[in-house]
C-alpha cells in the first residue's frame, strides 16, 4: 500500500498535553515538517520556553534545551556561538517572549543573533490558567483583567514583530496565523524559509505565529479560530514585516 | 623590612604608574609587593592614588591606612592624607604645585619641585619620574636600574627611545633631595 | 610555571581561565569587576574559537554561559554582588540541569546597591546555593592573586568533573590589586566527556537525544534527581575540602577568616605572637564544602576562637556548627566595604587574652 501520508519523523511519538483545539499542535507540525525538508535534524537544537510549550523538549525529535523564563533566546545566543554550524531555535509564548523575555529577545534581534525564534501569539497565559498577556487585546478578559484589559490602567497590547522590524539586526521577520488551511499553507513556507535564512548565515529570523487558546478564551476550538481571524488579525496585521536581501 | 606607601595627586600626573614601577621593580629584586589603587567614583572626579606595600614577608593588608611613607603630587591630596600619616612618618610632596606644608610636626616633609625640575631638564610630563627618584633616594627600597628596568618593560619597544629621558629625571629627583 | 608579571586580580583570573580553555565569556559590566570582561573582550577573539559576548543583563549572561555550557563548551560569566543577585535565577538552572561553568564574584558591600569597596557580605548566598531549590556549589575564596589564578584553573575542572558550577568568591581587593603571578602550565586532568551535550542528534548517531533540562514535573521523579544531586554533593565533601592552618597546633586563640580577611588576620597572628600571645589562623579556601574538620580539632586546646569577616557576621554560623558549643567563639567583622585594619584585629585578641575566654 502507498503511503500518502505521515507523520513527520521531527516529532516523537510523545503525544502532545495540548488541550482539545489548542493550534501549538498544527505549529510543532509545520516547525518540524521544516526542519524535516531542510534535512537539518542532526544540526538542528530546539531551545523550549516556559510556558505550554514547556514540554516542547518531549516533542522535537531534535537536541533540546529548556530555558528559564524568557530567556530562550540567551540560552539559543550561548548555544549557537559555541556551535555556529548548529542550527538553533526557540520556540516561546507570548508572556514569555513580549513580557518577560523583552529584553532577551530585544537584543537577541539587535545583534542580528543567526538564531530562528517561533513567536507563538495566543494574547493570553494559557498554561497558569488565563491571566491577562502582554499581547492581550484591548477590552479582552482574562482572569486577571477581568473587566476587560483597561488601557488606561494596564497599557497597550505589543506589536512584537514590528518592533523588532525596525531594527538593524534581523534578517527576516513575518507575522502568519493558523486558522484556516490557506493560513497553515502560508505559515509553512514563512517557517521554512525562516530556517533557510539561517542556514544562509543571514542573521535573526523570527515568525510570529497568532494561535488560539479555546481554553482560557472559553470558546470552542471552532469558534475560537474564527475568533482568532476577527478579533487578532486586525490587532496584528499579517505579512512579513522584514527582509533582508 | 617592609616599606608601605601611598601615592596619591590627580589623575594623569602618573601617580598609578609611580606606584607600579615600585612594585614592579621590587618584585623583580625579589620582593613580596602589592599595589593597590583606589577605585571608584573620585577616581572620576580627577583624584587617583594608590597603596604600594613591599615585604620581605607575605603582604597581609595591601591597603596603607597609617601611612609611613606618603608620596603626594597635588594640594587636595595633602589636606585629604596629611591625618592619616603615622608620627614619624615621611612626606615627599611636590611643591610645584603645592604651596603648604604638612600641617603636622611629628612627620619628615620633604619638598620636591618636581614639575620644576622635569622642565629644566625639557620635559614637562616627566614630573613623577623626578618624584620617583626622590623616592629612590630618601627610602633607599629599590635602585633606580631597577626603576629602569620596570620602566622598559612598561613602555614596551615602542617607547624605548624615551627611557633616556626619564632617567635623567629620576637622577635629578634624586640628587634634588640628596642629603648632603 | 612562566615568568613572573604584575597583575590585577581581575586580569590574572581571565587569563586563567583563557589558559584552562575556557573559549566562552558572558558578561555585563559591574564595579569592581571590569576588568574581567575587558580582558575578556580584548583576548577570547584572538584565541582559536573564543567568543566574548557582552550582554543586555546580567540575568541574559548567565542564560547565555546555560546555552553554551549545554551545548559542552567551557565558559565563565563574572559579576560582582547585585550582579550575582540578577544572575541567581540562571544559576539554579545550571545547576538543575547539570552544566558545568564557573562564576566570579567580586564581592562589594551591600544590601542594595551598597557600595562598591571590598566586602564578604554575600557569604549566605554564595554557600547555601544562592538560588531557589535543594542545591549547593563549590565556592572558591581566593587570599592573593596568585592563588586566584591557581582557583580559577581548578573551577573549571571542578565544574567539569561534577557537572556543576563553581563559584570563585573574591572582592573588590582581589579584584583591584595587582600583585605578582607566575602563570602556571595548566595540565586538563582526565574527565569524563561530555556525551551529554547538544550538539546535533539524529537517530542512530550513537548517543541519546540530548535534553539540557531541569524541569521534573512528576514530584518523585524529581526528588530522585534531587537526591542524586545529593550524592554529587556529598562525593564534593568528601573529596574537596580545602583550607590552610597556621599555628593552630598550640594557638590558644584561633582566628577562622578567608580571603582578603586571612591575609590580614595572617599579619595580626605573627604580631601577636611576637608579644607572646599564641594566636593562630584557619583559612577555608572552599567554604563550600566548609572545612569543619580543622576547626572542630583546633576546639579540642584552643581556649577560643574569633571569625574574622568583612561583614557583619555569616560565617561565624559555620564555624560555630564546626565547634559544636566546645568553645566560645567571638566575632569581629567590619562592613559596607570597610576592610579590617591588622590593628583591629590584633586589638580584638588582646582582648580575649585579656578576659582569658
Amino acid at each position: 500500500m502507498a503511503i500518502v501520508y505521515e507523520k513527520t519523523k521531527l516529532l516523537t511519538d510523545k503525544p502532545l498535553h495540548y488541550c482539545p483545539g489548542c493550534t501549538h499542535g498544527i505549529i510543532h507540525r509545520l516547525v518540524a515538517e521544516a526542519l524535516d525538508e531542510l534535512g537539518i535534524q542532526d544540526k538542528t537544537i530546539g531551545v523550549a520556553p516556559v510556558g505550554c510549550a514547556v514540554f516542547a523538549y518531549d516533542y522535537f525529535n531534535c537536541d533540546m534545551m529548556e530555558a528559564a523564563h524568557g530567556r530562550a533566546p540567551a540560552v539559543a545566543t550561548g548555544c549557537k556561538r559555541v556551535n555556529p554550524n548548529n542550527i538553533v531555535f526557540t520556540y516561546q509564548g507570548d508572556g514569555d517572549l513580549a513580557s518577560i523575555g523583552a529584553a532577551e529577545i530585544t537584543h537577541a534581534a539587535a545583534r542580528g543573533e543567526n538564531i530562528t525564534v517561533i513567536f507563538v501569539n495566543n494574547a493570553i497565559y494559557g498554561m497558569t490558567g488565563g491571566q491577562m498577556a502582554p499581547t492581550t487585546l484591548p477590552g479582552q478578559v482574562t482572569t486577571t483583567s477581568p473587566y476587560g484589559r483597561d488601557v488606561n490602567h494596564c497599557g497597550y497590547p505589543i506589536r512584537m514583530s514590528e518592533m523588532l522590524a525596525t531594527l538593524d539586526g534581523p534578517a527576516y521577520i513575518a507575522r502568519v496565523s493558523v486558522h484556516d488551511v490557506k493560513a497553515i499553507m502560508d505559515a509553512k513556507k514563512k517557517i521554512r524559509k525562516a530556517f533557510e535564512m539561517q542556514i544562509a548565515g543571514k542573521g535573526f529570523s523570527m515568525i510570529e505565529v497568532l494561535s488560539t487558546c479555546p481554553t482560557n478564551w472559553g470558546l470552542t476550538p471552532q469558534e475560537a479560530l474564527k475568533w482568532l481571524q476577527e478579533n487578532m488579525i486586525p490587532q496584528y496585521p499579517l505579512g512579513v514585516k522584514k527582509e533582508v536581501e | 623590612m617592609e616599606a608601605q606607601f601611598l601615592i596619591a595627586g590627580f589623575g594623569g600626573q602618573g601617580v598609578l604608574l609611580i606606584g607600579q614601577l615600585l612594585a614592579k621593580a621590587a618584585m623583580h629584586d625579589g620582593m613580596n609587593v602589592s599595589w593597590m589603587p583606589s577605585y571608584g567614583p573620585e577616581m572620576r572626579g580627577g583624584e587617583a592614588n594608590c597603596a604600594v606595600v613591599i615585604s620581605d614577608e607575605p603582604i597581609g593588608s595591601p591597603l596603607v591606612t597609617e601611612i609611613p611613607i606618603a608620596v603626594i603630587m597635588n594640594k587636595p591630596s595633602m589636606l585629604k592624607f596629611t591625618p592619616a600619616m603615622e608620627p614619624g612618618g615621611l612626606m615627599l610632596y611636590n611643591s610645584s604645585l603645592i604651596d603648604i606644608t604638612p600641617d603636622r610636626d611629628d612627620i619628615t616633609a620633604v619638598p620636591v619641585d618636581c614639575n620644576g625640575i622635569a622642565e629644566e631638564l625639557g620635559n614637562s610630563r616627566t614630573a613623577n619620574m623626578v618624584m620617583l627618584g626622590a623616592i629612590i633616594e630618601r627610602t633607599g627600597v629599590i635602585s633606580i636600574d631597577s626603576a629602569m628596568e620596570a620602566l622598559k618593560a612598561t613602555f614596551g619597544p615602542k617607547k624605548e627611545h624615551l627611557l633616556p629621558v626619564n632617567r635623567k629625571a629620576m637622577e635629578a629627583g634624586a640628587a634634588a633631595v640628596r642629603k648632603a | 610555571m612562566g615568568q613572573k608579571m604584575l597583575m590585577k586580580g581581575n586580569e590574572a583570573i581571565a587569563e586563567a581561565a583563557i589558559q584552562a580553555g575556557c573559549r566562552f565569556f558572558f558578561g555585563y559590566p559591574i564595579t569592581p569587576q571590569n576588568q574581567i570582561p575587558e580582558y575578556m573582550s580584548k583576548r577570547l577573539p584572538k584565541v582559536e574559537g573564543g567568543c566574548f559576548l557582552q550582554a543586555e543583563s546580567e540575568v541574559s549572561a548567565i542564560n547565555m554561559v546555560y546555552g553554551a555550557a549545554g551545548a559542552g563548551a567551557r565558559v565563565m560569566t563574572s559579576s560582582s554582588s547585585p550582579g550575582i543577585s540578577l544572575k541567581q535565577e540562571g544559576i539554579s538552572y545550571i545547576v538543575g540541569a547539570e552544566l558545568p561553568c564557573v562564576i566570579v564574584n567580586m564581592v562589594r558591600g551591600g544590601p542594595g546597591l551598597g557600595s562598591i569597596q571590598p566586602a564578604q557580605s554575600d557569604y549566605y548566598q554564595a554557600t547555601r546555593g544562592g538560588g531557589h531549590g535543594d542545591y549547593r556549589m563549590i565556592v572558591l575564596a581566593p587570599s592573593s592573586v596568585q592563588e586566584a589564578v591557581e582557583l580559577t584553573q581548578n573551577a573549571f575542572d571542578l565544574a567539569d568533573k561534577y557537572r556543576n558550577p563553581v563559584l570563585v568568591l573574591g572582592d573588590g581587593l582581589i579584584g583591584q590589586m595587582m600583585e605578582p603571578v607566575e602563570m602556571p602550565e595548566y595540565k586538563k586532568p582526565e574527565l569524563p566527556e561530555k556525551t551529554w551535550a547538544a550538539t546535533g542528534w539524529k537517530p542512530g548517531c550513537g548517543r541519546d537525544r540530548a535534553i539540557i533540562n531541569s524541569l521534573y514535573i512528576d514530584p518523585s521523579v524529581l526528588e530522585k534527581h534531587v537526591n542524586h544531586l545529593y550524592e554529587k554533593y556529598a562525593a564534593m565533601e568528601q573529596a574537596e575540602c580545602r583550607w590552610q592552618e597556621e599555628m593552630t597546633e598550640d594557638a590558644e586563640y584561633v582566628m577562622v577568616a578567608y580571603g582578603t580577611t586571612a591575609r590580614i588576620a595572617r599579619s595580626a597572628m605573627r604580631k601577636l605572637r611576637e608579644q607572646g600571645i599564641k594566636a593562630g589562623l584557619i583559612r577555608p579556601i572552599t567554604l563550600w564544602p566548609f572545612p569543619a574538620e580543622p576547626i572542630a580539632k583546633a576546639a579540642k586546646h584552643a581556649k577560643a576562637f574569633l571569625t574574622v569577616e568583612m561583614s557583619m557576621g555569616q560565617m561565624i554560623d559555620d564555624v560555630k556548627l564546626a565547634v559544636n558549643g566546645e568553645k566560645p567563639v567571638h566575632f569581629f567583622g567590619r562592613t559596607g566595604g570597610i576592610v579590617p585594619t591588622v590593628r583591629e584585629i590584633i586589638t580584638e585578641v588582646e582582648k580575649l587574652a585579656k578576659e582569658g575566654c
